[in-house]
């Protein structure tokens, strides 16, 4: 029973996170029909930059995190003004063949810089953050990451629901047409969305490489978890993107808990086609209303 | 000339429009829309009437369409081929064709989007000018627009228009597919709006009848030109018109769509 609520603790921060690394990949695909598959990379490159910061310059942490949340901003917004917004109009294809060549481009910085080699950050997160509930014990890392998870998931859905801007990014992913006539900066949403996306993103990586340590290929290709994560929750649901990234995460923890770490990978996706094949518009996707 | 530049908040002076770079749609269409007026375009299916709409709010660009030919004049500048966010920004807002609401948006939320020209100011006031002109939505504001009747996503299109302050209100359509009685206070709430408002309205119809009541001017499109325009009680009493656009024929009885066709092929051939 207590390797189960352990194994359950776990699974669910980390799950959490593939939730809140999903809903960047969600959103930009959600305002402009891209599919990210830069996305693993943008994980990778916060958990860097933190790195740098961390490690190299030996800022304080706070500190650290917060320049990291804002550079990872600036960038998603250069991203698209650069690379993005010259193809608007163009054929989606095109765009999304560009991201597969920006995930290329940046791995290969990456790899430059920093080599394929394990990092590991120091050990910075107080051992007071760690809880135990009669025998089990939830370490201080999976406690940030909680903490961290719902909060911003809660910060997100405030500013989605409430907010001008996350209406108008609403009303553009509703109907871009309608949205334009009523003077949304269309524009200005896509360019938004992309440096949403890379901010929750590198908050993802830095948890991921407090957790399992930093390389440029395993984080990418944790940050390819958003596929699974999407196309579970529905690719075009905020909400869906949550509980399918919770839903990932449990399912990991227990394969390897109670089968085998190296089914951990394999588990989630036999899971994944099942569920399509009964549900394929993933569990939450939209249903299109349609009226007579 | 002076004062006709004052009374004038619209000129579109010969346009032509083309899709694509080769689909020519309209062929030199001019119409003036005087300040505080309701102006009223009509034609049949594929006259070209939305897309003289779309050439004035800046909503050809993404369509891929360009104003190739003429000027757009308002308020004394030219606004051909500026971008929709420009447009909007200088009080154009079109109501689209064919009730576009945001579906998983909630009525308000819908209307919420109307003050994207003018973010972070204050909107309370203009919500509660919306449900006073529209009633009706004040019951459905937390309700998704998928899910409002077709009456009220006509409303919640409109009131959306409205919460930008609009000085030229260009409506495409509003009573296609309503039924009789919610036709009917549409137009009475458009009037409303042009009276009290004092906004300026191009509205575009098949429903002739009821667009030529509120119109103070009309004018007729057909094949991407404009054949007809005059005073909306000359329109009225036109005979072409009473036949081929008022259902009423010579005799007062109904024609039928195919007789409006044949009208077409003779224009067309002879
Ligand atoms: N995006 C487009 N690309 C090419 N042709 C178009 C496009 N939109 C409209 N057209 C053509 O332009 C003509 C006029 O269309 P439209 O302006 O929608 O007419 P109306 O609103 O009077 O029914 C039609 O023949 C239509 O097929
Ligand atoms: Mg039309």
């Amino acid at each position: 029973m207590e390797f189960f609520l352990q194994l359950l603790i776990n699974g669910l921060s980390v799950g959490l996170l593939y939730g809140l690394s999903a809903l960047g990949f969600v959103m930009i695909f959600k305002s402009s029909s891209v599919l990210n598959f830069a996305h693993g990379q943008l994980l990778a490159i916060g958990a860097f930059f933190f790195l740098v910061l961390v490690s190299w310059l030996q800022l304080p942490v706070a500190l650290a995190f917060l320049v990291t949340l804002a550079g990872s901003f600036v960038l998603g917004f250069t991203v698209e003004r650069i690379f993005l917004r010259p193809l608007i109009g163009e054929p989606l294809i095109f765009v999304i063949m560009l991201t597969v060549g920006l995930s290329s481009m940046f791995k290969g910085l990456l790899l430059f810089f920093f080599g394929g080699n394990l990092q590991t950050y120091p050990d910075f997160l107080p051992a007071s953050l760690g809880m135990q509930f009669g025998g089990i014990t939830i370490a201080p890392v999976y406690v940030a990451s909680s903490l961290m998870g719902v909060t911003f998931l809660v910060l997100f859905g405030l500013f989605f629901k409430y907010s001008p801007q996350g209406i108008f990014m609403r009303s553009v992913a509703d109907n871009q047409t309608a949205a334009l006539s009523l003077g949304v900066h269309v524009k200005k949403v896509f360019a938004l969305s992309w440096a949403i996306a890379a901010l929750v993103a590198s908050m993802s990586g830095i948890v991921l490489g407090v957790i399992n340590g930093i390389n440029v290929h395993e984080i990418s290709s944790i940050g390819l978890k958003v596929f699974p994560v999407v196309i579970l929750g529905g690719l075009d649901s905020i909400g869906g993107a949550i509980i399918g990234g919770i839903i990932i995460g449990l399912l990991e923890t227990f394969t390897s808990g109670y089968l085998s770490p190296s089914l951990r990978d394999v588990i989630p996706y036999i899971v994944l086609v099942a569920i399509l094949l009964v549900k394929p518009y993933g569990l939450f996707g939209l249903v299109e209303i349609e009226r007579v | 000339m002076e004062n006709e530049k004052d009374d004038t908040l619209l000129l579109v002076n010969n346009i032509s429009v083309v899709y694509s770079d080769v689909i020519q749609v309209l062929k030199g269409v001019s119409l003036k829309v005087p300040r505080g007026q309701i102006v009223s375009l009509l034609g049949s299916n594929g006259a070209g009437k939305t897309t003289t709409l779309k050439a004035i709010s800046g909503l050809l660009k993404p369509e891929n369409g360009k104003v190739t030919d003429g000027e757009i004049t308002y308020d004394g500048a030219g606004i051909q081929n500026l971008s929709p966010e420009e447009i909007t920004r200088k009080g154009i807002i079109q109501v689209l064709e064919g009730r576009q609401p945001f579906k998983y948006l909630t009525v308000e939320e819908n209307l919420r989007v109307g003050t994207a020209t003018r973010p972070l100011k204050p909107y309370k006031k203009d919500l509660e000018m919306v449900y006073h002109y529209f009633p009706a939505l004040t019951k459905r504001r937390k309700t998704m627009a998928g899910y409002c009747s077709g009456g009220e996503i006509q409303m919640v299109v409109m009131g959306r228009a409205l919460m930008a302050h609009p000085k030229l209100l260009l409506l495409d359509e509003p009573s296609l597919g309503l039924a009789p009685l919610v036709v009917k206070e549409i137009f009475r709430i458009i009037r409303l709006i042009n009276e009290e408002q004092h906004t300026t309205i191009v509205l575009v119809e098949q429903n002739a009848n009821m667009a030529l009541k509120i119109a103070h001017y009309g004018y007729v499109m057909e094949n991407g030109r404009v054949v007809m325009e005059g005073e909306a009680k000359d329109l009225t009493e036109n005979p072409d018109v009473k036949e081929f656009y008022l259902g009423v024929g010579a005799g007062g009885t109904a024609r039928s769509y195919r007789d409006v066709k044949s009208y077409k092929r003779r224009k067309r051939w002879l």
